[in-house]
């Protein structure tokens, strides 16, 4: 069994990470689910929320994922999302803002979006 | 100066001012390419990686989807027709229309209805000057297409194929765009999206007979393929959109070097009729002047006599 699972991390529009990692945790419509080496092939929905990759020099990068599937397959483990920013990538006060603007048009899925970047901000 | 001289050196002037601008547009094109190229590779890995999960799902289970399923007859297909904005791109838009024209033809022979689906200005510019029907029409984006504007363009599309045939719903798409295959060479063609035939797909995601693993779906595989295909839909369209894009700004290039290397000859012709009319004329100031000096002394040298 390999120790490491090669993450390719996937926007509709570029690559947005991609490495060696031991660890994977990612919110599949159904609940949490954690990806380590040899898990069984999968291939899941993801919600929108923060997604958790321990890279295998002992790092942690946090991204969030907005919709998206999860496939995994012989240690290859592919997070597809229309949407995905690294931590590092989120304006936190932009996304304060944005934040204030969508709880006061009462737009959820802005609020809801907003909410997760946040998360995955603090998390860094 | 003379009138001829004239004439040619204003004409010299405005064509040199065309060509100026012609490579001007050549070179703001050749950049636009270079740039498209770049944004078409970067859209690959997630096109490929779907493409790869829509095969796991379609050949890992026996699930029977609206949208990898023929119908039995099919009623109505829409036809999605990618053009540009602007023209000055030489035969790019009136392929693409061709290609979709000929398609139309095709489904109609078939005995299909044809709902059309439009981007960009050129394209509809043609169906409305022929007072055709469009269903819907997109444009303002052409040039620089995003992941937002493929969505746009989608919704619909996905939205007619889950309806009903009777309510008006589509039982097929068609895709019509022009595919950037080099530089060079740009080929307008035409592409079933749905029903999906999971075999071409498979073909594409895994071209070396490689078995795929057995999948786990989670929740369901119902529910991975019901998220699955919008998002496979809109990927296309968003690669279609690209290299729509990406064989514009060729095409551009293009034409504007051959209009700039037209506008080249022209000056050098223009130049050496300008050249020509400028000796004649000085061929004759100098016979006019011998001829009346000629005349002068003949006329001084009777008067002394």
């Amino acid at each position: 069994m390999a120790a490491e699972l090669h993450v390719a991390l996937v926007a509709a529009d570029r690559e947005v990470w991609s490495g060696e990692a031991t660890l994977v945790v990612a919110r599949t419509t159904s609940g949490d689910i954690g990806v380590m080496p040899g898990h069984q092939p999968l291939l899941g929905v993801l919600e929108s929320g923060p997604v958790t990759i321990r890279t295998s020099d002992g790092g942690t990068v946090v991204a969030a994922v907005h919709g998206g599937f999860i496939s995994f397959a012989d240690d290859k483990l592919s997070l597809l999302a229309e949407i995905a920013e690294l931590s590092d990538e989120i304006d936190v006060q932009r996304v304060e803002r944005e934040l204030e603007r969508a709880k006061a048009e009462g737009d959820a899925a802005a609020e809801r979006r907003a909410d997760v970047r946040l998360r995955a901000a603090a998390s860094r | 100066m003379g009138a001829q001289l004239r004439v040619y050196k204003r004409r010299i002037r405005s064509v040199t001012a065309t060509k100026k601008i012609t490579k001007a547009m050549e070179m703001i094109a050749a950049s636009r390419v270079v740039k498209a190229q770049r944004k078409v590779a970067a859209s690959s890995p997630y096109a490929t990686e779907l493409t790869r999960a829509v095969t796991a799902v379609g050949t890992g289970s026996n699930t029977k989807h609206a949208l990898t399923t023929q119908a039995e007859t099919v009623v109505r297909s829409a036809v999605l027709l990618l053009t540009s904005d602007r023209g000055l791109a030489g035969a790019f838009n009136s392929n693409a229309i061709k290609a979709a024209e000929q398609l139309t033809a095709r489904l109609e022979a078939e005995g299909k209805q044809v709902d059309t689906y439009i981007v960009g200005r050129r394209g509809l510019a043609h169906y409305n000057f022929r007072e055709r029907k469009v269903a819907e029409s997109w444009s303002g984006f052409t040039d620089e297409p995003t992941y937002a504007d493929a969505k746009k363009v989608a919704a619909p599309l996905i939205e007619a194929i889950e309806k009903e045939t009777a309510d008006g719903g589509v039982d097929e798409i068609h895709i019509v765009f022009t595919e950037f295959v080099s530089m060079m060479t740009q080929t307008a063609l035409d592409d079933r999206l749905l029903p999906l035939s999971l075999d071409e797909v498979a073909k594409e995601s895994a071209p070396k007979g490689e078995i795929l693993p057995l999948y786990d779906f989670e929740p369901s595989a119902e529910d991975v393929l019901d998220a699955l295909l919008p998002r496979y839909v809109e990927s296309r369209v968003y690669n279609a959109l690209l290299q729509s894009a990406a064989s514009k700004h060729a095409a551009t290039r293009r034409a504007m070097k051959s209009a700039t290397d037209n506008a080249g000859e022209l000056i050098e012709t223009l130049s050496r009729l300008a050249n020509a009319a400028r000796q004649a004329e000085i061929t004759q100031e100098i016979s006019e002047i011998v001829g009346g000096s000629a005349a002068l002394a003949d006329a001084t040298a009777g008067s002394d006599r």
